[in-house]
């Protein structure tokens, strides 16, 4: 079954697409998307970082997003500039740096299009297992999180008066974020991680009425997307990370269209 | 800094000579106060007088700088915060929101919701309810948690005043169906309900307390609510050893002026007793 590059890409892109539901809902109900974003751009960094020090690139980008993640929050709690202003320095200055520093090392052939757009094509069964492991465990940290992240999501000081420990569980989310981007980055590449993350959360608010349906339909609506884009891109020799993340806003804004017509409707 | 009560008996939270700083200014400074169960406290002061910032420091969300808190241990507390906005891409019922921190049996909810009047609404969406509706959803949530302490940050925000009235008869129902403790926050004692046992005037620091009838004769409370206030009492003649300037800062009986007004600060003889004391007659009122 893992025999041919379509059938090892639809088997890594589903997976993806099922870990990162839950993830993106999160993403959107924390009003997250630039964050994410940001976190994601310096994943180029993460590469050039994990080219100099010859380690492996997934824990090269894992440690700059992480890393990211945290020096953000602690200019935050610093309060000089506006988060918005800090997003848009660290993001675009990650992406920037990553790529001077890869110009710079003309020893190693880096495929910078792959980075940036992924390269599902191109997935081995290695790649396959660390999507499939990974998944399996972000999806079983945000089980254990999820009740203390959305009463967070929801007041952060109602969620640290009734003990449920707001920081702790954000920290974590940050982590796993990071691992999402690592893991996401060869698949649908660097620019296009969040749109991964939140236009099926997007798509599923409309069908959703309690939080954990909305995940769930997510993850179900990513697989649909990851699916109709790959078939897509081969149907139409389209590259196939675009392709997926086209597919995705076809369903958005098809569900905009029911959702005028039909207030309750069912995924259909 | 911070200990737990477990005698029985004792009060649920004790705040004592309790300030707290932001960016090195004191938000509120020497607060003394304590809540004991069945016990109704009742904050009250005008904006920015440090109310939110005492009670978010009693329930532990706020570490204080100087002073001590002390919580019985395995103290359970419901909170329903000053401002809750649920973002529209949270899809969210009232249903659902009674889980948001434990796990209540659904006759547990259907019995919270039933008290305060929403049971009707368990199904709807958070974001589709009216300022009182939502206001009582909230209440509901935080009491489904059977509370030792339920502390509520202006519960009758965005609430006609006969809604009001109705929520305050709720609230007290609940002390006396639960015989929790209630620390409640007002800016308006005239809403403050009657069943309140405790009022504390702050502003900064404790201006005044007692009970209600106490609190709305005392010439702080005039001073800080001004003339609609005054319109409501008769001439009182009370001893005041400080003043609150335009700016901020304090004048004291002696004649010195300080940023702010503590207790300890020297300028008080009498460290804010406001009880009654005819001797002196009340000046700028």
């Amino acid at each position: 079954m893992l025999d041919g590059f379509f059938s090892r890409a639809l088997v890594a892109g589903i997976g993806l697409a099922l870990t990162v539901g839950p993830l993106g809902c999160f993403i959107v109900w924390r009003r997250m998307a630039y964050f994410g974003d940001t976190m994601a751009h310096s994943a180029l960094l993460g590469v050039a970082l994990a080219f100099l020090f010859q380690i492996n690139l997934m824990a090269g980008v894992f440690l700059v997003a992480s890393l990211v993640s945290v020096a953000l929050l602690l200019l935050q709690r610093r309060g000089a500039l506006s988060t918005d202003a800090l997003l848009g320095i660290l993001s675009h200055s990650t992406l920037a740096l990553g790529l001077v520093m890869v110009a710079f090392m003309s020893w190693v052939r880096v495929d910078l299009m792959g980075f940036l757009f992924g390269d599902i094509l191109a997935v081995s069964r290695t790649d396959i297992a660390l999507v499939y492991g990974g998944g399996a465990i972000i999806l079983g940290l945000m089980a254990w999180l999820w009740k203390p992240l959305l009463a967070a999501t929801v007041n952060e000081e109602l969620a640290e008066a009734e003990g449920m420990a707001p920081e702790r569980s954000r920290f974590v989310f940050m982590l796993l974020m990071a691992l999402v981007i690592a893991i996401a980055m060869k698949i649908v590449g660097i620019l296009l991680i969040t749109s991964l993350l939140i236009i099926p959360a997007a798509t599923a608010r409309r069908f959703s009425t309690t939080p954990e349906q909305m995940a769930v339909l997510a993850s179900l609506i990513g697989v649909v997307a990851v699916l109709g884009g790959l078939y897509g891109s081969l149907h139409f020799d389209t590259p196939s990370g675009p392709s997926i993340v086209v597919a995705a806003l076809v369903l958005f804004l098809l569900s905009l269209f029911s959702f005028t017509r039909r207030p309750a409707g069912a995924l259909q | 800094m911070l200990k737990t009560i477990d005698r029985a008996g004792e009060p649920l939270v004790r705040l004592s000579g309790v300030g707290v700083q932001r960016t090195g200014r004191w938000l509120v400074r020497g607060v003394d106060m304590e809540i004991r169960p069945r016990e109704i406290v009742t904050l009250i002061g005008p904006n920015g007088s440090g109310k939110s910032t005492t009670a978010k420091t009693a329930i532990g969300i706020l570490k204080p700088q100087e002073g001590t808190v002390l919580r019985r241990s395995g103290l359970q507390i419901g909170y329903v915060p000053q401002k809750l906005s649920i973002d529209w891409t949270l899809p969210l019922t009232v249903e659902r929101l009674m889980k948001l921190t434990g796990t209540p049996s659904a006759s547990e909810i259907a019995e919270a919701l039933e008290a305060t009047g929403v049971a009707h609404l368990a199904k709807a969406e958070v974001q589709a309810l009216s300022g009182g509706e939502f206001q009582r959803a909230l209440l509901a949530r935080a009491m489904v948690r059977k509370p030792d302490l339920l502390v509520l940050d202006e519960p009758v925000q965005g609430v006609d005043f006969s809604g009001e009235v109705a929520l305050y008869e709720l609230i007290r129902r609940i002390r006396d169906r639960t015989g929790c403790g209630i620390l409640l926050i007002s800016h308006d004692l005239h809403v403050v309900m009657a069943d309140t046992d405790t009022v504390i005037c702050l502003n900064g620091h404790v201006c005044c307390r007692g009970t209600p009838q106490n609190v709305v004769a005392s010439p702080e409370y005039l001073k800080l609510f001004g003339a609609r206030a005054a319109e409501t009492l008769a001439i009182y003649r009370h001893r005041h050893d400080h003043t609150h300037l335009a700016d901020g800062r304090v004048l004291h009986q002696d004649g010195s002026v300080t940023d702010n007004c503590h207790p300890a600060d020297g300028h008080h003889d009498r460290a804010h007793d406001h009880g009654h004391d005819h001797s002196h007659g009340h000046t700028n009122a």
